[in-house]
Formats: C-alpha cells, sequence, structure tokens
C-alpha cells in the first residue's frame, strides 16, 4: 500500500485546463466503412459525456457499434476501410478529430487510454510484461530502461500482481487470464491517464476473476479521480459499477439514463426487452422473454427506427421516422435528469 | 464418408468379447437390447462413477517419459435421471468439458464408469457401443467452428444418417433434415445454404438440429449459449426447453453463466479442480449452498440490480485456480478457502450429505465435499 501513496504524491498534469465541463463529450459521432458490399454505417450519430471520476456503461449487442464509438475515440481506427463523415469527440473541450497526429498522439496512453478485451492477443507474445509495461515510461517520459523497470515493478505491485519483482521478465503465456487483464489494466493506468476506456474487460474472465478485476478498476478509479468508459453486454456488471448508462443498438444511441432508474423504469422498449430476457428466479419454469428477429445487418438498417421489425410496440410511424434522443418526463411533466430516449413511443413504455 | 463399420472401430486393446465365438455376439445382443429399451421418467439414465481423467505429461522427444500427469476429472459420481437437466458449473479448467467429452466416449476414461440403462459405455465395444453414440449426442460451444464451412446445412443435419442409416432410410432423408428445420425454428428452403449465411444463433439451432437429428435420448450441452448476443440467447434457451418436453429428452447442461444454469437445470453440480464440489436442485444449491466455493462462486455473480449492490456481502477469493497437475493435498479448495484449517490439508472430503445436516429435512441437507460444510445465503443476503 505504501507504493500508492509513494506514487500518487506525485504531481499529476491533471489541473491543466479544468474549466468544469465534461472530461469528454461526443457529440453527433458518424463512422462508417467503406467495403466491396457497401458501406457498413456502424455509428450513426452518437452523443454521450463522461465526467471525471464517473463511470459511463455503454451497453449494447455485438454490431451496436459500442466499440466502434470507443475506437473512434482512441483513434485508433483504421482509416481507410472507417471514415468519420461527421461529429466532435472534444476532451476537455478540445475537439481531438481536428487534431494533429501529433497531438493525437500526446494524448493517447497519457491522458485518455484503453483496456481490451483479451489479454492474450493484446499483449506481445515475444516481449517481456516488464517490457512492456516500460514502454509507456519509454516512450512518454523519456526514462532509462533501468528506471522504467523499476516503475513497471511498482505498477505490476499496485494491481496486486503476488511476487511482481520476481515476475517482471516473464512472458503473457506465463500468466493467467486474470492476471494478464491486471497487466493490461497496470499498463493503462501506467501514465495516470484522466480517462480510461475498458472495452469488455471482463468477458474472457470466469466469474471469481471478474469479481477481482472489476473491484480493482473501480478501486483505482476512485483513487485517482478518474473517468472510465466501460463498454460491455453484461448487465449485472454494468448494475454493480456504473453511473450511468447509454444503451446502443445499431449504431445509435436508443436510451440514456442513471443506474439505478434504468434499471426500475426502462424508456425504450430494447432496454425493456434486455432487462426482461434475464433469467429470474420467480420466472423459473416458464419462457424466458426473448426479443424476437436478429440484430440488424449494418449494410441494410431498416428505415425508420432500426428496431421496429422487433418492436412489440411498432406502429407505422416507426417504420418511417427515426426517433429522435429526446428528453424523457414524468407523467405530470416534471424533468428526471439524466434520462433520454430514441422512442416514439417512450411516454407509453416508462409509465404504461 | 467412411463406411459405418470402420466408423465404430475401437482402440486396440479395448476390445473386451471375441466377436468370434457365438456368446460373444449373444453377450452383445443383450448389450443392445438394453440400450434399446425406454426408461421410465424420473428413474436414473446415466450414472456416472468415480470418473477420472488424467493427460500424461511428458518428457523427452524420441523417449517420451511420464513425469506426471493432468488430472483433469479425478473421480467424478452422478447421477442423470430421465427427463431432467442437470446443470455442471465451474471455472474455466474445473475439468466440466472434459466430463462431457467422457460421456460422449470421445475420451478414453482413465478409471472408473459410466453406466447407461445399466451399461458400462466405457466397455462396450461393436454395435452396443454404436447403439449408445446414437443415444448421447451433443450441442457445441462455439456455433462458428462447429460447424463444416464448406457443407451445406442439408448435408451437415443429415451427416448422422450416413453413420446410422436404420433411423432414416435413403429417400427419406430430405425430408427428415427439413422436418428439424422445422422443429429448431428455421426455414426448411434453407437446406441448401451454407453455415456461413447465417448468424450466431441460427447456426446454434443448426447444431442443435443435428443433435436431435438421431432421436438421441441425452444431449450434452457444453456452454451452447455462451457465444451468443444476451437477446438471442433467450431464444436458444426457449427452444432448448420446448424441445425438452417435445422429445423427453435428458439435458446435461455445462455453463458458466450461472443464471442460465438456475434457470434451466433441475439439479446443478458445482465442479472444482477435477472434482464436484456440491451438487443437488436447483434450490439446494443457489439458495441453501454449503460447500464455500458454491458460495464465493454465487456472490461473484454480478446481479442486475443497481440497488443490491450497496447491500450484498460478496466473497472475493484471493489467486488462480491452482495447476491441476499438482493438485493441493486434501481439500482441492483449502488454497483459497477462508476457512481450511489444518484437517483439510490432510483428509480429503468426501461428497456426502454433510454430518450435521443429515436426517434433517432441511435443504442444506444435500451432497457437500466439505469438512466445514455450513449454510449461507449468499444470493439474497441484504
Amino acid at each position: 500500500m505504501t507504493t500508492i501513496q509513494k506514487v500518487s504524491a506525485v504531481p499529476s498534469p491533471r489541473d491543466a485546463g479544468e474549466d468544469g465541463g465534461p472530461l469528454l463529450e461526443v457529440r453527433d459521432l458518424h463512422v462508417e466503412f467503406h467495403t466491396r458490399d457497401g458501406v457498413v454505417k456502424a455509428v450513426n450519430g452518437v452523443n454521450y459525456s463522461v465526467n471525471a471520476g464517473e463511470t459511463l456503461a455503454v451497453l449494447g449487442e455485438s454490431g451496436s457499434g459500442k466499440s466502434v464509438t470507443a475506437q473512434a475515440i482512441m483513434g485508433i481506427l483504421d482509416m481507410p476501410p472507417a471514415k468519420i463523415p461527421q461529429g466532435e469527440i472534444r476532451f476537455r473541450g478540445q475537439d481531438m478529430l481536428t487534431m494533429s497526429a501529433e497531438e493525437r498522439r500526446k494524448i493517447r496512453g497519457r491522458r485518455i487510454s484503453m483496456i481490451f478485451q483479451d489479454a492474450l492477443s493484446s499483449l506481445n507474445p515475444v516481449l517481456s510484461v516488464g517490457y512492456q509495461l516500460g514502454e509507456m515510461f519509454r516512450v512518454h517520459q523519456g526514462l532509462s530502461k533501468k528506471e522504467a523497470k523499476t516503475r513497471a515493478v511498482e505498477l505490476m505491485d499496485r494491481v496486486k500482481i503476488p511476487a511482481a519483482k520476481a515476475r517482471v521478465d516473464d512472458y503473457p503465456h506465463q500468466f493467467s487470464g486474470g492476471m494478464r487483464q491486471r497487466i493490461m489494466i497496470a499498463m493503462a493506468l501506467a501514465l495516470e491517464p484522466d480517462l480510461i476506456i475498458a472495452d469488455e474487460p471482463t468477458t474472457a474472465l470466469d466469474v471469481t476473476v471478474q469479481a477481482q478485476v472489476m473491484d480493482l478498476l473501480a478501486e483505482l478509479q476512485r483513487e485517482y479521480n478518474m473517468g472510465l468508459i466501460l463498454i460491455t453486454h453484461d448487465l449485472g456488471v454494468v448494475a454493480d459499477v456504473a453511473d450511468k448508462i447509454a444503451v446502443m443498438y445499431a449504431g445509435r444511441i436508443v436510451e440514456q439514463a442513471p443506474v439505478h432508474d434504468l434499471y426500475k423504469r426502462p424508456a425504450h422498449p430494447y432496454t425493456r426487452g434486455l432487462l426482461d430476457s434475464i433469467p429470474r428466479l420467480d420466472h423459473k419454469g416458464q419462457e424466458l422473454f426473448a426479443i424476437k428477429g436478429l440484430p440488424p445487418n449494418l449494410l441494410r438498417i431498416p428505415s425508420g427506427c432500426a428496431f421496429n421489425p422487433r418492436c412489440p410496440k411498432a406502429q407505422d410511424i416507426c417504420r418511417t421516422q427515426i426517433p429522435e434522443l429526446e428528453p424523457v418526463t414524468e407523467r405530470d411533466g416534471s424533468e428526471l435528469p439524466g434520462r433520454a430516449a430514441a422512442c416514439h413511443f417512450w411516454k407509453e413504455t416508462i409509465h404504461g | 464418408m467412411a463406411e459405418p463399420s470402420k466408423k465404430d472401430e475401437q482402440p486396440v486393446g479395448k476390445v473386451n468379447v471375441s466377436k468370434a465365438d457365438g456368446a460373444g455376439a449373444r453377450l452383445e445382443d443383450e448389450e443392445v437390447a438394453a440400450i434399446e429399451k425406454p426408461v421410465q421418467r424420473g428413474e436414473p439414465i446415466l450414472q456416472v462413477r468415480d470418473l477420472k481423467k488424467h493427460f500424461p505429461l511428458t518428457q523427452g522427444i524420441l523417449f517420451k517419459k511420464q513425469i506426471g500427469a493432468v488430472k483433469a476429472v479425478d473421480g467424478v459420481s452422478f447421477d442423470l435421471y430421465q427427463g431432467e437437466t442437470l446443470g455442471i458449473v465451474g471455472e474455466s479448467g474445473c475439468g466440466k468439458s472434459t466430463v462431457a467429452k467422457l460421456l460422449m466416449n470421445l475420451e478414453q476414461a482413465t478409471a472408473g464408469h459410466i453406466f447407461y440403462k445399466g451399461q458400462d459405455i466405457t466397455k462396450l465395444s461393436g454395435r452396443a457401443l454404436k447403439a449408445v453414440r446414437r443415444n448421447i449426442q451433443m450441442v457445441f460451444q462455439d456455433p462458428y467452428t462447429s460447424l463444416n464451412p464448406r457443407m451445406t446445412v442439408g448435408d451437415i443435419i443429415g451427416e448422422p444418417f450416413d453413420i446410422h442409416p436404420e433411423v432414416a432410410p435413403k429417400g427419406d432423408r430430405r425430408r427428415r433434415v427439413q422436418e428439424l428445420l422445422d422443429v429448431v425454428g428455421l426455414n426448411p428452403e434453407y437446406i441448401n445454404r451454407y453455415p456461413h449465411q447465417f448468424s450466431g444463433g441460427q447456426r446454434q439451432r443448426i447444431g442443435i438440429a443435428r443433435g436431435l437429428a438421431l432421436n438421441p435420448e441425452i444431449i450434452i450441452c457444453d456452454e451452447p449459449v455462451s457465444a451468443l448476443d444476451v437477446s438471442v440467447q433467450a431464444q436458444v434457451v426457449n427452444l432448448m426447453e420446448r424441445l425438452q418436453d417435445e422429445f423427453n429428452l435428458s439435458y446435461i447442461f455445462i455453463a458458466h453463466d450461472l443464471s442460465i444454469v438456475r434457470h434451466i437445470s433441475d439439479r446443478v453440480g458445482v465442479m472444482y479442480l477435477g472434482q464436484m464440489a456440491e451438487i443437488g436442485t436447483d434450490e439446494e444449491i443457489y439458495d441453501h449452498p454449503t460447500h464455500p466455493y458454491t458460495q464465493a462462486l454465487l456472490s461473484a455473480v454480478p446481479v442486475p440490480d443497481p440497488d443490491a449492490r450497496e447491500h450484498r456481502e460478496r466473497i472475493i477469493l484471493t489467486g488462480d485456480v491452482p495447476s491441476p497437475a499438482n493438485p493441493p493435498s486434501g481439500c482441492r479448495f483449502r488454497t483459497r478457502c477462508w476457512k481450511a484449517q489444518e484437517k483439510c490439508a490432510t483428509e480429503v472430503p468426501v461428497l456426502a450429505v454433510p454430518e450435521r445436516f443429515k436426517g434433517t429435512d432441511s435443504p442444506a441437507a444435500h451432497e457437500s465435499a466439505c469438512h466445514f460444510a455450513e449454510e449461507k445465503d449468499v444470493v439474497h443476503a441484504a
């Protein structure tokens, strides 16, 4: 524990540009992939923001565009085939999409960093973990090899890898899945970034290990007052750690809400369907509720609301008109802070 | 396609009956007759006794020397009753998939017995084994790799009929395959399509249709929904439940998602490091777990209710699962257990109803392999 205090005493570059606005703001982001079969519209106008110390969970199925959004924020999309025709990604008020590559490189890793899903394929198998962790310090801070290695050991201690000193020269395959994920977390934390994007950080792990890793992540987030974007499809994990939730479907945000409100009163039929399809104790022996049909093909997104072919509430208007993400209010019109839904019939869904 | 007679060739040294003499043939007839006999609902259809599978660890290239063994499955016993679903849960590496392979006879057991309607399938051969294989089928985890990309859906689902032509005569196969497609909720016109033209959920339905093709009695499902999206998982689980009622199937349902297992299972077994830690009805295991490992596992499952997060007591296990090549002495869980005492290091706990609950009709009176078994409700703990 002593190492933690020592490290956090180092002045961080956090106070620069503190203006009370959100840490990261994504505005009307569009991402397309140009393929031989046509244009895949992966992200179609996403808006969200994260404040320091806050956890935003982005919930969605595969192909909903949640990971592509994250990659656009990090600036690690392959362009081409990807293209960002429209939108802004503001980090501390500055639009990162108009920055030069060099400026972005300075933000990436130092101010915003990312934890990937599959630690085994994200780590380089022919370099020792100590070398890979130390790379952050060598490249961004110009430390010597020896200093970088000392810092790498400190980091491994901080993410509670036992016998860090002895294991710093081990290779990724010598670690278990949970330990590898800790190394990924250590790497993301190395330069004490302001924002961490975790893309399905525990999906490949067992529940017992998942609990360990999520606890560690939450603890470190509290300690450094970091913003966290947690991308997942697991409604259980989201309920455990998130402050607010954005639900994505076919490249758009269909509902946004603080965590407690979303689980209690979903305002979008898709969210409701997801929540209802969780097996519950009192429904044992009955059929599970299932959302009928399949997620849409992004080459041919249905006209109107993308969810309309699967929606139990769909009417004619849903097939022609794309619903905007509108603020959700109480029955008497009083405001529900932080809530919005993109459904023509959100009133019926939440109040009905 | 290989001829059926070649398909069921046995590894050398496993033939226990010489087929040349008449007595052997008669014995085989008896075995086949026993296997064909229907089992009443609620009677045990599969009995596994002290099953072991050790994979040898060798050293050297030319003169391989065995230096140890990975004890993937090390003494597992359970019963499967006709018409029920037995869930098996555990962390990765605990041996649950190896159990599935042993039950399918895809791996040779190192020791132990698997009785299918009283016949030990680890010792069967020839026609009797073939009859068993027809009756025990499997649905695999990954619908993307378990279907041959060069075969059409019709060929994939119809392939089992090549080996067991008695189930569907040659002229009848196409119709039978279309029927199966219909049963699993796919359009029968898709018979000439290839797997890549389907989504993950549809592919898993194809896998299920293939499993159903031979009218089996038992289907072993190894993580059948874990590769699927949340909204599609529920569809496949519903389908499997419907098929169970319709065709009177018994399932062994292996998964790591504890909430799905609870939903579908009548009884649940919890495995740890090649052994069964606790087994009982779903209510006994989920509401009244007595083994510390089960309690830790259940408490680690994230609950989809944000209000619960402040009040829940969570048992966070430290460390990783020990290596199955060199498991801890005594109780295998003791290295991560908060209750461990000296006795745990020296004495192996047996899977039995704990002494203190014996004779009581409390739901805690189910089999648990712990010296200090005590009830602890971790799911509803406030």
